[in-house]
């Protein structure tokens, strides 16, 4: 994003005066508008039953994700993180708290509405065998997409260049997919025309929850390139939401670490895996396994919280 | 472990357990006789194996008198609790359904199960890979408290998790397409990797330590063959960055090097060694004068 900025600055100064002004009110305008965090939420708390089994998944979170920015929710089984990217992605109701989106509350109380949120909101979920309409074959799956951005109309020609392009772009060949069921692909296939579909939706924000925790370290890498190459085609926002911390260090830009609901650390991935402040970090990241460094597998005293 | 059903059959090659070739038993036999006693198994998703209708206790009972035990059920009762104890599981998680136990609690319970007549191998296909981080290292400490107290004699261990398998086994044998690629000691195979498979599954390694957000990751371009028609040559050859043209035409077999490393590429450590220390990301196009292993 900054190496954006600096690139149109760079070009606008070959301009005349007045259009240069004119182009620097727009940069700044544009600057402007892009402080505003793409989604962000105050508050936000998700409430499951009432009375003695009633159970906050998710406690009264503030977050705010940028524009362009890849964000980790980081936490254990049973953290929230999925109630969260559910509420998120407006699958589920908010109990209480409010969710921005562009700066302004957002409203998804019709299904037309709802419609228009998911043209800017799109997931990628864990478990790509169950992704899919089985009943619907891949022409079928790319095709919504392309109803989805407006192109429902548009001709047979334009519509195979787009769909070849999207399945080019996740190194699929769209002609050996065509008449095919998703069944028919591996694991690690599906997973990609899940991203060619992202591919072709250009959505403002994904919400990829355990993306690559299903298929194998290989596969997990090149998932890994093509979303970082599509984030970096389309400045999309990409939250991921991941148990793997390795995973979450590596790719993002923001951590966000996730205990009982709430929020207990956040800040860039460097300050919270490789410094963490908070004894909960410090625990989680003291159970992953390392490759330079001793892993302990002595008693961390979470047993009974584990049990 | 018999456990095969049509379109796959059994074709050749003999499967020993201490001494017992259990590929020539049917597969009853070997049900009864071995599995358990002497072998025993935790399939994926483990933790959906436990019966929903039955205490543990009562599953336990079932697991022993289908393996013929005579044992009261008192005994199998305080049995099971002495050897619950003793890889940390709490005695209440007995007298409870499954439902009311957690993910990694239900795995470890399947594990202390599948053991509980202490085989001497046992096979677990990737018995951490649904866990989250916590509970990853409990069922890790448990196996390991296993095989102190000799519960189990031999551990394999099956995953795609390279961080997990190198702090967990003693040697590592890389498999694709259906055929062991390379095999060596898990230091040997993470930090020195020969088989270009194996060199890209090491590459594609992420822990979260200093260094590794520089680190490119190894993305492997293709798929794995169909092995419905399995390729003539390399299984590896298609995707291979320094396969050359003899490579999809010649299978190569398994070569010892570095005294007990094994290896199965047409091409020799010492030119894969170079390769690698040059950096070399591409094929380096049709010299087949390079493929001075074929020998």
């Amino acid at each position: 994003m900054e190496n954006n900025r600096v690139q149109e600055t760079v070009k606008t100064s070959s301009k005349p005066l007045n259009e240069q002004e004119k182009t620097e009110e727009a940069a700044a305008d544009k600057t402007e508008k892009k402080s505003v965090p793409c989604l962000s939420g105050r508050g936000v708390t998700k409430i499951f039953g009432t009375g003695k089994t009633q159970v906050t998944a998710v406690d009264h979170v503030d977050f705010d994700f940028n524009e362009g920015e890849i964000v980790s929710i980081v936490g254990e089984s049973g953290s929230g993180k999925t109630t969260l990217s559910k509420m998120l992605l407006g699958l589920i109701k908010v109990s209480d708290g409010q969710i921005f989106y562009k700066g302004a509350p957002r409203d998804i109380s019709t299904h037309k509405k709802k419609e228009e949120y998911w043209k800017n909101i799109q997931p990628i979920f864990q478990d790509p065998f169950a992704s899919y309409n089985m009943f619907y074959k891949i022409d079928a799956v790319l095709d919504d997409c392309l109803a989805m951005r407006g192109f429902k109309h548009a001709s047979e020609e334009k519509k195979l260049e787009l769909k070849t392009e999207a399945c080019s772009f996740v190194n699929l060949k769209y002609a050996e997919l065509t008449n095919k069921y998703p069944f028919e692909l591996s694991g690690g296939q599906m997973q990609r025309l899940m991203i060619a579909r992202i591919f072709l939706l250009k959505p403002k924000i994904l919400m990829a929850d355990e993306p690559t925790s299903m298929i194998d370290a290989c596969s997990r890498a090149t998932i890994l390139d093509m979303l970082l190459k599509l984030r970096n085609e389309i400045n999309m926002t990409v939250i991921f939401i991941t148990h793997d911390i390795g995973l979450a260090y590596y790719i993002s830009d923001k951590v966000y670490i996730m205990e009982h609901g709430k929020f207990v650390e956040s800040g860039t991935a460097d300050e919270c895996i490789l410094h963490p402040k908070q004894a909960y970090t410090k625990r989680l990241i003291s159970d992953v396994p390392k490759i330079y460094e001793k892993w302990d597998l002595s008693d961390t005293g979470e047993e009974e919280k584990a049990n | 472990m018999g456990y095969y059903f049509a379109p796959l059959h059994y074709i050749s090659g003999d499967i020993i357990v201490d001494g017992v070739k259990i590929s020539d038993m049917k597969p009853d036999d070997v049900r009864r006789k071995e599995l358990g006693n002497e072998i025993a198994y935790i399939p994926q998703a483990a933790m959906n194996a436990l019966n929903p209708t039955m205490k543990i206790s009562r599953f336990i009972n079932d697991v022993m008198r289908a393996h013929g035990s005579k044992l009261t059920d008192k005994e199998i009762y305080d049995m099971a609790r002495e050897r619950f104890e003793s890889v940390g599981l709490p005695q209440m998680v007995l007298d409870k359904y499954a439902a009311e136990l957690s993910g990694g609690m239900k795995q470890r319970t399947v594990i202390a199960i599948s053991t509980i007549l202490s085989p001497k191998v046992l096979i677990a296909d990737e018995p951490s890979s649904a866990l989250d981080v916590s509970s990853q290292k409990l069922v890790i400490r448990m196996l390991r408290q296993m095989m102190e107290k000799q519960y189990i004699r031999s551990m394999i261990f099956i995953t795609h998790e390279l961080p997990l398998l190198y702090n967990v086994t003693d040697d590592i044998a890389v498999m694709y397409a259906g055929q062991f690629v390379e095999m060596g000691t898990a230091k040997q195979m993470v930090f020195d990797p020969i088989h270009p498979y194996a060199k890209g599954l090491m590459g594609s390694i992420i822990v979260p330590e200093e260094g590794i957000k520089t680190h490119q990751l190894t993305a492997l371009k293709g798929t794995p063959p169909n092995l419905k028609h399995p390729p003539a040559g390399c299984r590896f050859a298609d995707r291979c960055p320094y396969a050359v043209p003899t490579c999809k035409a010649m299978a190569p077999d398994m070569k010892k090097f570095d005294g007990t490393r094994e290896y199965r590429c047409l091409r020799s450590v010492k030119k894969l060694r170079e390769i690698y220390s040059n950096g070399e990301q591409q094929s380096t196009g049709n010299s087949e004068d390079e493929l001075e292993a074929v020998e």
